[in-house]
């Protein structure tokens, strides 16, 4: 058995693995001494925030539609087809009312050149009225679902990347899911408002032929909607509330911005958020300021009236400004929010974890408090019992934790309480394939055997059984692994790491110390 | 050093009726508790709902705690006090899950400081939606489910080295469960029903050995939720960690004990099966002792000075360790005698 070359051999690749190991673990110790990154700390351990955003899909299809509708009305009008009614129902179909045989092949020939694309649901004729109901085919609608949660993620990437938020992740969680998580961050509310608001901007006419007070009580006319501006009052610091009848009809949206940032106005030296448009945003802008001459035009950001200004004259130059007695930060992020543009969809927070970094630094604390007795007590332990051979063991102990501390920055995988927690079992476990083995040598030299023979048979007889009975906690652990999220996640990482580490310590390093002393040192007693 | 001699003949065996009777004790009051308590107790992770931890700079009294909460509308909440005494530090709950939007946490702040008279430090906020915590739930018993059945394929061909039993056992179990979710049978029957499934296979293939080891397994599992359940304990997402952890831990010591009875019974296949199963189980006795005793070790320090956060899941895993030495003894090899006893008559 063993011969001096493969005992060499395997010398050198422990030595090759333990190195490895240390060259990981040294960026988390002094991040001077080596380039490479750091161990990941989860967001339990170094504070922070864990988001899952819900994307309200049916919303994005909903506005498709909408505005699809709109198109039906302008093409309608350009090919002088009269309809009874038009109007969105149930959410994403259209239902369109026409009268008279002109009026139903005019509609007809523009369905077939401009919208192809729209599922007739139903058509019935009753004399000469005929009822259509349109909608999106599945497919269709399936994709436009899809590509309001991808541009979610997206936009809030962007936002959370302006906001400034250092190694954030965000990822899909699902199909309309968004999981966002924030380490280090400080100032939850703000960045849950600035994630969570839509930050549709819109332009619309406020509808000045109608009045207010009927469509408070109720008498709504159509085509319009009352919308509500808030303003707090700096003097009783009250917020008060004031009702707009606006037209439904969005004249322009924030999608033509080129830029947003934060100014001062001299006047009232308050900040304001200034839009710049881009080419056709800006003609657009000029067009309808130039119709609109005398009229108020309205300023609605997520359906919240910020002012309603009378246009004065023609505005050219494509600016325009929104204010609202906002704070610095106010008005900061939501220039922020509309550079990354308006999310395709609300978004709904389904969770949150938050954790301030006080209470992240006490878990580290405690996590390796907890720790350190704990690996005390079972090294004191283990050389009491076992002496020398003990020694071997903690020996083996102690690079374990290396082991699983280069793993992690290996795999880059994220420490988190659990995870602390997977390596302090770990430590009790890991023993245990040693102790397996010291207690089957034990048996072999009461038997009469001599050291060697028995290290030999001990190795020999233990190693199978210690793989087995490891597998069983490997399996839970990658099951776990599987189905964990978060903190959980940290501890099957651990707990994995930690079993294969005890494997190699257990099966390889020891055995060649103890067949380093027995063959090569040729040491006749074993003290176990 | 030696705790156990080597000649050590303990009767474990022969007390093998006692150790049934208290285990089917604990098991019988578990359940009776789980029922009283109408299923588990489920954290914040699993029911949904807000929770948090405030520290407070020195002593406060919790009735000022409460009446500072009750002016602000939280919805059905409870207070309690959170690890060490001197920390000052409360756990709060409460059943709502909306409410984190609107700058929430810094008006629990502002309300608690005027109530207390303390500084108030917002360590922690936890907010599940409850469609989280459904997903949640279910993605919880999916762990537990996948991790029974790959257990229950890998012990079927571990034992007797039947390789082609367990993938028979692996196509039986995912037919059944196949079968079952056609039917779009809720998870927790889904559980049930792959259990019986095994059992029903290892008494049909006379697996004993793994019979043995699952049955060792379920007792484990449900004494440990039991103990919680008793204790008033909460399942949160770390705990369904832990309790994987004991389903690996409990057949690692049930392997290594069958381990050595399948050697011994081919050394000694003269002796009766009793005597052979009693030596097995004191040749391992030693190292079945010091490997709890180490592992108990560690985690009585996570328990005692890991903090509030962990403090249940060290617990968790503490009843765990113990039951499940308990049962690789007392359990898992009895079985094996019982089976054989039958097979006889």
């Amino acid at each position: 058995m063993g011969s001096l070359n493969n005992l060499s051999w395997r010398a050198l690749a422990v030595f090759a693995v333990i190195i490895i190991a240390i060259i990981y673990v040294l960026p988390t110790i002094k991040p001077t001494w080596w380039p490479h990154k750091k161990i990941n700390l989860g967001l339990d351990l170094q504070g922070g925030m864990h988001l899952v955003l819900e994307v309200d899909t049916d919303k994005a299809l909903e506005g498709t539609l909408e505005r699809i509708s709109q198109e039906i009305r302008d093409f309608s009008r350009k090919a002088h087809v009269r309809y009874i009614a038009l109007n969105r129902v149930e959410g994403n179909r259209i239902s369109i009312k026409l009268q008279g045989q002109d009026n139903i092949d005019g509609f007809d020939k523009l369905l077939d050149k401009e919208f192809q694309g729209l599922r007739i649901l139903s058509r019935s004729t009753d004399g000469d009225v005929l009822t259509l109901t349109l909608d999106l085919p599945e497919r269709e609608a399936d994709q436009i679902k899809k590509m309001a949660t991808d541009q979610a993620l997206e936009t809030i990437r962007n936002r959370i990347d302006q906001f400034g938020v250092s190694e954030p992740d965000i990822r899909h969680q699902g199909e309309k899911r968004i999981l966002v998580q924030l380490p280090g961050i400080k100032d939850t509310k703000r960045a849950k408002d600035l994630i969570g608001r839509t930050a549709l901007l819109e332009f619309k006419l406020l509808d000045e032929t109608h009045d207010l007070n009927a469509a408070l009580k109720g008498d709504i006319p159509p085509g319009s909607e009352v919308l509500y501006g808030t303003k707090e009052d700096p003097a009783t610091r009250r917020i008060i509330k004031t009702p707009y009848l606006v037209k439904k009809r969005t004249l322009l949206t924030g999608a033509h911005l080129t830029d947003a940032k934060v100014q001062i106005d001299s006047q009232y030296n308050e900040p304001y958020v200034s839009i710049d448009f881009d080419k056709k945003g800006g003609r657009d802008f000029g067009r309808i300021t130039e119709a609109n001459v005398k009229k108020r035009l309205a300023i609605v950001l997520d359906d919240k009236i910020y002012s309603a200004p009378v246009i004065q004259e023609k505005i050219t130059g494509g600016k325009a400004r929104i204010t609202g007695n906002f704070t610095t930060e106010e008005a900061r992020d939501l220039a922020i929010a509309l550079r990354a543009g308006a999310l395709p969809a609300p978004v709904l927070i389904l969770e949150e974890r938050t954790v301030g970094p006080s209470l992240g630094t006490d878990s580290i604390r405690k996590g390796l408090i907890s720790m350190c007795v704990g690996g005390l007590l079972v090294v004191l332990f283990m050389i009491v019992y076992y002496r020398a051979s003990g020694l071997i063991a903690d020996f083996a102990l102690i690079l374990n934790v290396i082991l699983i501390a280069g793993g992690l920055a290996a795999f880059q995988a994220t420490l988190t309480l659990p995870g602390i927690a997977g390596i302090i079992l770990t430590i009790g476990m890991a023993v245990d394939a040693n102790v397996l083995i010291f207690e089957r040598i034990r048996e072999e030299m009461n038997i009469g055997k001599t050291p060697r023979a028995a290290v030999d048979a001990g190795y020999n007889r233990a190693t199978l059984t210690i793989l087995d009975a490891n597998v069983t906690t490997l399996i839970a652990a990658l099951v776990l692994f599987q189905f964990g999220t978060g903190p959980v996640k940290g501890f099957a990482v651990t707990l994995s790491l930690g079993v294969i580490a005890s494997l190699f310590t257990a099966l390889i390093l020891t055995r060649m110390i103890f067949d380093y002393y027995l063959i090569k040192r040729k040491v006749k007693t074993l003290s176990i | 050093m030696q705790f156990i001699k080597p000649g050590i003949n303990l009767n474990f065996v022969g007390k093998r009726k006692i150790a049934f009777m208290l285990s089917l004790a604990m098991i019988l009051i578990s359940i009776a508790s789980l029922v009283l308590h109408k299923g588990p107790k489920y954290g914040i992770d699993f029911a949904g709902g807000t929770l948090i931890q405030v520290k407070f700079d020195g002593p406060v009294k919790l009735a000022d705690i409460k009446s500072g909460l009750a002016t602000i509308n939280l919805g059905k909440s409870s207070v309690q006090g959170f690890g060490e005494h001197s920390e000052h530090e409360y756990l709060i709950r409460t059943d709502r899950s909306v409410m984190t939007e609107q700058g929430f946490s810094l008006e629990v702040q502002k309300t608690l400081a005027s109530s207390t008279g303390h500084g108030v430090d917002i360590r922690r906020v936890e907010m599940v939606g409850p469609q989280v915590g459904k997903d949640l739930r279910e993605k919880a018993l999916f762990a537990m489910f996948y991790a029974l059945l790959f257990i229950a394929i890998y012990i079927s061909g571990r034992f007797e080295l039947k390789w082609i039993l367990s993938i028979v056992m692996a196509g039986a179990l995912m037919g059944a469960v196949y079968l079952l979710s056609i039917f779009n049978v809720s998870v927790p029957y889904l559980i049930a029903a792959a259990l019986m499934v095994t059992l029903f296979l290892f008494w049909f293939l006379e697996l004993k050995y793994a019979m043995g080891a699952i049955v060792a397994l379920i007792h484990d599992v449900t004494i440990t939720v039991g103990i919680f359940s008793l204790f008033g304990k909460e399942f949160t997402l770390p705990i369904i960690a832990a309790l994987l952890t004991i389903i690996g831990y409990s057949l690692n010591d049930t392997i290594i004990v069958f381990d050595r009875i399948r050697e011994n019974l081919r050394k000694y296949h003269k002796n009766p099966l009793e005597i052979i199963i009693n030596r097995s189980v004191n040749e391992t006795l030693s190292r079945t002792i010091l490997t709890s005793l180490t592992t108990l070790v560690v985690v009585l320090t996570l328990f005692v000075l890991g903090g509030g956060i962990i403090h249940d899941f060290a617990f968790a895993l503490l009843v765990g360790i113990v039951v499940g030495t308990y049962s690789s003894v007392f359990v898992a090899s009895p079985i094996l005698l019982a089976w054989n006893t039958r097979g006889k008559k």
